[in-house]
């Protein structure tokens, strides 16, 4: 490569590609300048991963892996004598949930645009694999306090694996290295949660991150900016992410550190959605909790777990049909064949199956976090099927699907 | 675009508000229990009837003595004459008096650690819990309550609240307990008593999260340090942005 600079930086680009990534990445990478409000979520994902890190590392420093120790070590130790402990602790533990929501509307962003379609099947596939280390992660996270619904959601999970027929029993030793959730699994939960899956994280968000910028961003109009290029080889719609997205994200970065710090400083619990109020008594193996409910991120699966009815007392085809509901996502770009990207020049009725599916979703979500009853049951299992039938028919109802015409250049609506 | 992501943001913060009035109990309603955790003398006495209340059988094994003094305004002297009845050291947790062994003999279980109660429960369920006794002779104690029936506790206040009994209505030979009425009157004015329950229900708060005052008197700085912070940053991106069209 011909070099382009000298002195201080000629000298490190000799041995070190750093102009040459910056200007790749940052400086000349560029981002088509019609981005809205959806855009704002993968550089607010990365911001939240700094915070848990960060966080992470202080915390891993007063906590200990012992369910002798386990909570007071966090409700004490972490919480009270501690200097800042509280903080960093709301900071994790707020972080945790916020990484979820952030998250969701992300890949909510690529269900509204398209981003998941050629050529970005690789950049959706990475990030469903990012969206299962954290839900990995969540949840080896979640037993840390060894609080009660620490323990008892654990317990449910575990059981899990467990139903799957003939090999299950033994799973469920393997996973939790006991016959039952003890310092074992504790112990063990903490060395995944701490080194094994925020490395997997990482190396997942690199090469997340190497691929889109390998293809190029796509934006609200689901227009190619690469097929409109000047001269120069510059995207005639396209601006350089530095300056111009990394002064619009610190906007964003800010706005979000408002709703941020208003459930650190204000309400931490979130009304004991983001810490379960159970989870204030230490873990008790022999005391059950009148109602077990995992925290919210995961109460959409859960739902459909329950909504599935168990066949000769085995809960394992409720376990298929979560595992499925997750599954169903990798495929995707394959499932929706309208060439079309973005929702702004696809069919209406289109707009409205999206739409119920959000609202599906969030139903899910809220059953999952009630004790079942008939009515209940029956909701989740419309929820359910509605769920599978918008990804699994969407093959046959995409080819039938009448689009508006696509602009050429993007728009700046 | 902009007004429906609002709409769903307050939906939500509704939503999860109502689920935590459904807090568990049995359907008896909650009293709020209305306590100021900025209120150091209230705090102060209801540091008092705790220690000498509460914790003859329970522990609050994550509350160090000297902490409590620096948060209340206490000195050491008072908190060393007042509140550490088992006279241990300035910096010690709040230990019971009573054994485990002995409570398990007297009482079938050890009390539970009451460092977090306010957090497990909720004030509203502490305030509400310790004002609904009730006189039950098929019990042991000679107490039931309205929201934790057959609890092991004693009625430890009956004789400054009074004997309560209990008002059932009955419907489709059902019978619910749907309030208290008190039957003889005891050492306390109503006030007095409502007072001292509401004091203690205020330092169990307090000790439940030692931190929350300060918390949210820092949260107010922080919130104003980002809304300048944000107008800054606006301003920068409006600038850099005022030639992409």
């Amino acid at each position: 490569m011909e070099q382009k600079t000298n002195g201080f930086m000629g000298w490190i680009d000799a041995r070190f590609p750093a102009t040459e990534t910056w200007e790749k990445h940052l400086a000349k990478y560029y981002t088509p300048k019609n981005f809205n409000f959806w855009y704002f979520f993968g550089s607010l994902a990365f911001m939240v991963l700094v915070i848990q890190i960060l966080s992470g590392v202080f915390l891993t420093m007063f906590y200990k892996p012992d369910t002798a120790l386990a909570f007071q070590s966090v409700e004490m130790g972490i919480m009270r004598d501690v200097e800042w402990g509280w903080l960093i602790r709301y900071f994790h533990s707020t972080g945790a949930s916020a990484f979820f929501i952030v998250i969701y509307l992300h890949m909510f962003r690529a269900l509204l645009y398209g981003s998941y379609k050629k050529p970005r099947e690789l950049i959706w596939i990475f990030g469903m694999l990012i969206f299962l280390a954290l839900m990995a992660e969540g949840f080896m996270g979640y037993l840390l306090p060894w609080g009660q619904m620490s323990f008892w959601g654990a317990q449910v999970i575990i059981n899990l694996v467990s139903a799957i027929p003939f090999v299950g029993e033994d799973l469920g030793i393997w996973v939790r290295g006991d016959f039952v959730i003890g310092d074992a699994t504790l112990n063990r939960f903490f060395s995944l949660h701490v080194a094994a899956i925020p490395l997997i994280l990482v190396a997942l968000i690199f090469v997340h991150i190497v691929a889109l910028h390998a293809v190029g961003s796509n934006n609200p109009d689901g227009v190619e900016i690469k097929k409109n290029k000047d001269e120069n080889g510059v995207p005639k719609d396209g601006i350089p992410f530095h300056p111009y997205y990394s002064v619009k994200d610190i906007v964003g970065v800010i706005v979000f550190l408002i709703f941020f710090s208003i459930v650190v400083f204000f309400m931490p619990e979130m009304f004991g959605y983001f810490i379960e109020h159970a989870n204030f008594e230490p873990a008790n193996p022999l005391k059950t909790p009148e109602h077990i409910a995992p925290v919210w991120y995961f109460t959409p699966y859960y739902s459909v777990l329950r909504a599935v009815p168990s066949i000769a007392g085995s809960a394992f085809p409720g376990v298929i049909a979560m595992g499925a509901s997750i599954v169903v996502l990798f495929f995707l770009p394959w499932l929706d064949r309208n060439p079309v990207k973005s929702i702004r020049y696809r069919a209406g009725w289109y707009k409205i199956l999206l739409a119920l599916f959000v609202v599906a979703f969030v139903i899910l979500g809220i059953l999952g976090t009630l004790s079942p009853t008939d009515g209940r049951t029956l909701l989740a299992q419309i929820c359910t099927v509605y769920y599978f039938a918008f990804f699994l028919l969407m093959p046959i109802y995409t080819k039938f699907e009448k689009n508006k015409p696509v602009p050429e250049r993007v728009t700046m609506k | 675009m902009k007004k429906t992501i609002t709409i769903l943001l307050f939906a939500t913060i509704a939503i999860m508000n109502m689920g935590t009035v459904l807090a568990s109990s049995g359907g008896y309603p909650l009293a709020a229990a209305n306590v100021n955790v900025d209120d150091k003398e209230s705090l102060q006495r209801g540091a008092k009837v705790f220690s000498e209340y509460c914790l003859s059988c329970h522990s609050a094994k994550f509350v160090r003595f000297n902490r409590v003094a620096t948060d209340l305004d206490m000195t050491e002297g008072e908190v060393m004459e007042n509140l550490n009845h088992l006279g241990v050291k300035f910096g010690s947790t709040m230990t019971a008096v009573m054994t485990d062994e002995y409570a398990k003999e007297a009482f079938g279980a050890v009390p539970p650690d009451l460092s977090l109660v306010a957090r497990s429960r909720g004030v509203d369920w502490l305030y509400t819990y310790l004002v609904s006794f009730y006189k039950d002779s098929t019990k042991t104690t000679g107490h039931n309550n309205a929201i934790f029936k057959d609890v092991g506790m004693p009625n430890i206040f009956w004789k400054q609240e009074g004997v309560k009994e209990a008002v059932y209505e009955e419907h489709d030979g059902v019978k619910t307990l749907t309030g208290l009425k008190v039957v003889e009157k005891g050492t306390m004015s109503p006030e007095e008593f409502d007072t001292m329950v509401r004091d203690l229900v205020a330092f169990l708060s307090y000790i439940g999260e030692p931190n929350q005052s300060y918390r949210k008197s820092l949260g107010i700085y922080v919130l104003i340090f980002l809304f300048i912070f944000f107008g800054v940053a606006y301003a920068m991106k409006k600038d850099y942005w005022k030639d992409v069209h």
